[in-house]
């Protein structure tokens, strides 16, 4: 669920033509964030406030670098990464093996109570709930709005939407920082939820998972959170394998499997598009914008 | 009014060297308050670093050694972004050259002869990493995909895989349960060098270095690869031969990273096991970006990120302080450097609005 956040949150950042490879990095912020606001207010929600604020503000740095000053977008988001890594390490010392508040599962009554799919869908901590709601409300902002046709026009052609009036600057620094919130949110769900308190890393590459989801996805949040579940129950599916011994399937390849797919996805992708149909990324993925 | 880049007419000349040394110590200074944030005195901090890594020879060759893995990944990742590749698999690269080069080592040792076992071994590693570079760079050269995403992608497959192989089939039965394959014979251990770890895959890293200077700088080949990186249309027009370029280059890139994979696992470790993927690739690109592609720049910045590391683990054990921290000050380095590039290119232009 942390994986669909930051996934949602990168698919807004490149839908307006900024690659960041620093997901991991913000996710982490958003963690340490998270889980020290929290434990010095005493308030969950505020923690989880906190933590989308400093994952945005953390997002800034890489939105200051690669929109104003132009520089790579590749290189800038890893250096958030590692960035993000030194940095939370460092400050995070004081805070391992702490307690503090978490948030607890919440049944959502009359539909906790379905068969299976109660349990799994319904029976979530309190952070959970929203994720379901912001997968339709980003897909219909971005594909029915006014605001999401203007995110995208920037992402496409930045130079035809400066000649209509749209900031481009603006509108890419919006999205980075909405991108840094969403996966300081993912990461607050790990430290508030998912396994509560803070450890070094605790991420474990989910991050990159995000940014790999997000191609997987063809930058369309309803396929994120179809691609975020096959991740989950492929997980699930490995550990229950390995639990009951079946060795059919050696556990390796089926956790290597969404990468060999996205791999495969992205190369039918690029061949449908050199057949002139229009899916995939943004055509100004990664390129700054000069206004002549 | 308002304030903007503008693209500078004439390069800067002398004042244009002082922006590395420059942004290097803001770097610092931002480090410096990190380290007054959580109470410690940042002199002290710095001098401890600075002993801990070029304090005194062994210091200084636990540097080099460190600095090792990096110098071929930054080769590696310099030599394919020269050509506007993207090469951010390096790290997977890195894996499948310590995978083939200790399966050789492991299992085929008996029938190599000792003079050539470790010439086997590295060639195996070179092959291994150039591999698995060969998968993307096929893909772009072939289908046009884009090999960011594949690249960083078989990362994750690569390092799969390893854990499959220390954890299963190649585990070592006599390991009592630690996740690792059996040692290497000794025949397949690189040369150790004055008494230190500083082993052979050092030379090889220099040799690299040279050799890369002096392909881009001397030969046709070379040529073509800068054109191609720094004007595709042109490179078309001259009629280079994209695709084939994309295969060499990568193969090449591939195979530095695989070198530094076996270089690592028979230099260092002595067998397969879980601390041979540690970002190495990934510090490659850092350290290709902070040398701006140049060789000699290369090798020179993974000497200096090197002793960050080990002055690093010094600060933590004399301070109590998380070794992260040069982690943290080389993300800060990254960024003020290359802000001070852009402004080694680009000024500041106040512009009054027009009426």
């Amino acid at each position: 669920m942390a994986v669909l956040y930051a996934t949602i949150g990168e698919i807004f950042a490149e839908r307006s033509g900024v690659l960041n490879l620093g997901v991991e990095g913000m996710m982490l912020i958003g963690a340490l964030a998270a889980f020290a606001a929290t434990q010095s207010l005493q308030s969950l929600w505020l923690g989880m406030l906190i933590a989308m604020l400093a994952g945005g503000l953390f997002a800034m740095i890489h939105g200051f670098f690669t929109i104003t000053l132009r520089v790579n977008q590749v290189v800038s988001g890893l250096a958030l990464t590692l960035f993000g890594i030194g940095l939370t390490n460092f400050l995070g010392r004081p805070f391992i093996g702490k307690l503090s508040l978490k948030f607890e599962p919440v049944e959502l009554f009359p539909l906790s109570k379905i068969p299976i799919l109660g349990e799994i869908f319904f029976t979530q901590s309190a952070l959970v709930y929203p994720a379901y709601l912001l997968v339709p409300v980003s897909y219909v902002f971005l594909f029915k709005t006014r605001f999401g046709l203007q995110l995208r026009a920037v992402g496409e052609n930045p130079a035809a939407a400066d000649t209509v009036g749209i900031s481009v600057f603006a509108t890419r620094y919006l999205y980075v920082f909405v991108g840094g919130a969403l996966a300081g949110l993912g990461g607050a769900y790990l430290s508030l939820a998912y396994t509560p308190g803070w450890k070094e890393q605790m991420t474990g590459g989910q991050g990159w998972i995000a940014i790999a989801l997000v191609i997987f996805a063809m930058w369309d949040p309803l396929k994120a959170a179809a691609g975020a579940l096959l991740f989950g129950f492929i997980n699930a599916f490995q550990f229950y394998c390995q639990a009951a011994g079946i060795t059919l399937i050696p556990s390796y390849i089926l956790r290597m499997l969404p990468y060999l797919f996205t791999i495969g996805v992205l190369a039918v992708i690029t061949h449908w598009k050199s057949a002139k149909i229009r899916v995939g990324a943004p055509d100004s993925l990664g390129v700054p914008f000069e206004r002549e | 009014m308002r304030v903007r880049l503008k693209r500078r007419l004439h390069p800067l000349t002398w004042s244009g060297h002082l922006f590395i040394p420059a942004s290097i110590i803001l770097a610092l200074a931002l480090g410096a308050l990190l380290f007054v944030v959580v109470g410690i005195n940042p002199a002290r901090a710095y001098l401890e670093m600075l002993i801990g890594g070029f304090g005194s020879f062994y210091n200084f060759s636990e540097t080099l050694v460190r600095a090792t893995p990096l110098i071929l990944c930054g080769l590696s990742v310099g030599l394919a972004s020269k050509m506007l590749i993207w090469n951010i698999g390096a790290e997977g690269q890195l894996v499948l050259g310590g995978i083939a080069g200790s399966g050789v080592a492991l299992f085929w040792s008996p029938y190599i002869p000792a003079a050539l076992l470790i010439p086997a071994i590295l060639s195996a590693g070179f092959v291994g990493g150039a591999f698995w570079a060969l998968i993307p760079a096929f893909l772009k050269a072939r289908l046009k995909v884009n090999e960011i995403i594949t690249s960083l992608m078989l990362n994750y497959v690569a390092i799969l895989y390893l854990e499959h192989l220390y954890f299963g089939p190649w585990r070592d039965p006599a390991g009592r349960g630690f996740p690792g394959t059996a040692m290497l014979p000794d025949g397949a251990w690189l040369t150790r060098f004055f008494g230190t770890r500083i082993h052979l895959g050092l030379i090889l890293g220099l040799a690299a270095a040279v050799l890369i200077w002096f392909l881009l700088s001397y030969t046709r080949w070379g040529y073509e690869i800068s054109v191609i990186g720094a004007n595709l249309q042109a490179a078309l027009y001259a009629r280079m031969n994209i695709t084939h370029n994309i295969l060499w280059v990568m193969v090449i890139s591939g195979g530095l990273a695989g070198l530094a994979g076996i270089c690592e696992t028979a230099g260092i470790h002595y067998r397969l096991q879980q601390g041979l993927a540690v970002g190495n690739g990934y510090l490659g690109i850092i350290v290709a970006w902070l040398g701006r592609l140049q060789p000699g720049a290369i090798v020179f910045i993974s000497i200096l990120l090197g002793g960050l590391m080990v002055g690093g683990d010094q600060v933590q054990i004399a301070l109590h302080v998380p070794s992260s921290i040069s982690l943290a000050l080389q993300g800060a380095i990254l960024f003020c450097v290359l802000a001070g590039q852009v402004f080694r290119e680009y000024e500041w232009v106040i512009e009054r609005e027009k009426a």
